[in-house]
């Protein structure tokens, strides 16, 4: 049970960690993918599976697709600005940034190994039937709050990627 | 170790990576998938509770993560909108130059 729960911490820390340190958005995207996809195989380890195709089809299919597509619609043309100024390497950002994730990261570890935990009952079983079940009974209300959400952000993300009428045809702003 | 301690290593760590990915890059996109990560830890820190809690009766917390992940994904779309209008406006998309609401 634990070597493959390690096997899995590996490679979704190793591949988070990789994605949030490269420079190349393109390779961040693909190796997130890969983080997304243990995160799933995690979720496939732990009895949920309706998650786990979740997660495959939320954020291993359309999160990072949606992120390649802005990757590419926000690239420099490479003759269009000849010049970019490089961005300053900022050691003592980069340095504050890791220190912060390390510092969170260790007080929550510490609290969960110090802190007393529950025993672990039974292994729950879950079937997707019951899921639906619950999700059209009493959690109704919440399910349609969530499509609401969802349809205004789809609306809203149009607005907001949508150029604005006024504005000429190649951005001038 | 019990599993339910492991699971609880790893969502800090996962939480941690995307915190140290949100703060020291500049890049908007990057900061989005670093927060996309943290989402991430607090959907595995519910599964691991919900797996080895002591209450293996209910769903709660599948339903808790099924309506994460929605949000996630609204949260994904809307950023990733922000994300180009800023590119139409100031032609990149680093976050230290989009300073045009400062005071």
């Amino acid at each position: 049970m634990i070597p493959v729960l390690t096997a899995i911490a590996v490679v979704l820390l190793g591949a988070a960690a990789v994605a949030m340190a490269l420079r190349n958005l393109i390779h961040c995207a693909l190796w997130l993918v890969l983080a997304w996809s243990a995160l799933a195989a995690f979720y496939l380890w732990a009895g949920a599976e309706f998650l786990a195709f979740a997660q495959v089809l939320i954020y291993v299919g359309a999160v990072s697709m949606v992120v390649l597509f802005a990757v590419l619609l926000t690239r420099r043309l490479p003759d269009v600005n000849p010049a970019p100024p490089p961005p300053p390497a900022g050691g003592g950002r980069i340095l504050a940034g890791v220190a912060a994730g390390v510092l969170v990261a260790g007080v929550v570890a510490r609290a969960g190994l110090t802190s007393p935990l529950p025993a672990a009952g039974a292994a729950p079983v879950l079937t997707t039937r019951r899921l639906g079940v619950e999700l059209m009974g009493a959690h109704a209300g919440a399910l349609v709050v969530a499509g609401v959400i969802l349809t205004m952000v789809l609306i809203g993300a149009v607005v907001l990627a949508a150029p604005d009428s006024g504005d000429a045809p190649e951005g001038d702003s | 170790m019990s599993p339910l301690t492991v699971c609880l290593l790893i969502s800090s760590g996962l939480f941690g990576i995307g915190l140290a990915g949100a703060l020291c890059r500049g890049n908007a996109i990057l900061v989005l998938l670093g927060i996309e990560l943290m989402l991430n830890a607090a959907n595995l820190n519910f599964i691991a509770f919900w797996r080895f809690g002591p209450s293996s009766s209910s769903a709660a917390g599948v339903i808790f993560v099924l309506f994460a992940l929605a949000v996630a994904a609204a949260e994904a779309a809307v950023g990733l909108a922000l994300v180009l209008a800023i590119y139409r406006h100031q032609r990149n998309v680093r976050l230290a130059e989009a300073v045009r609401l400062k005071g």
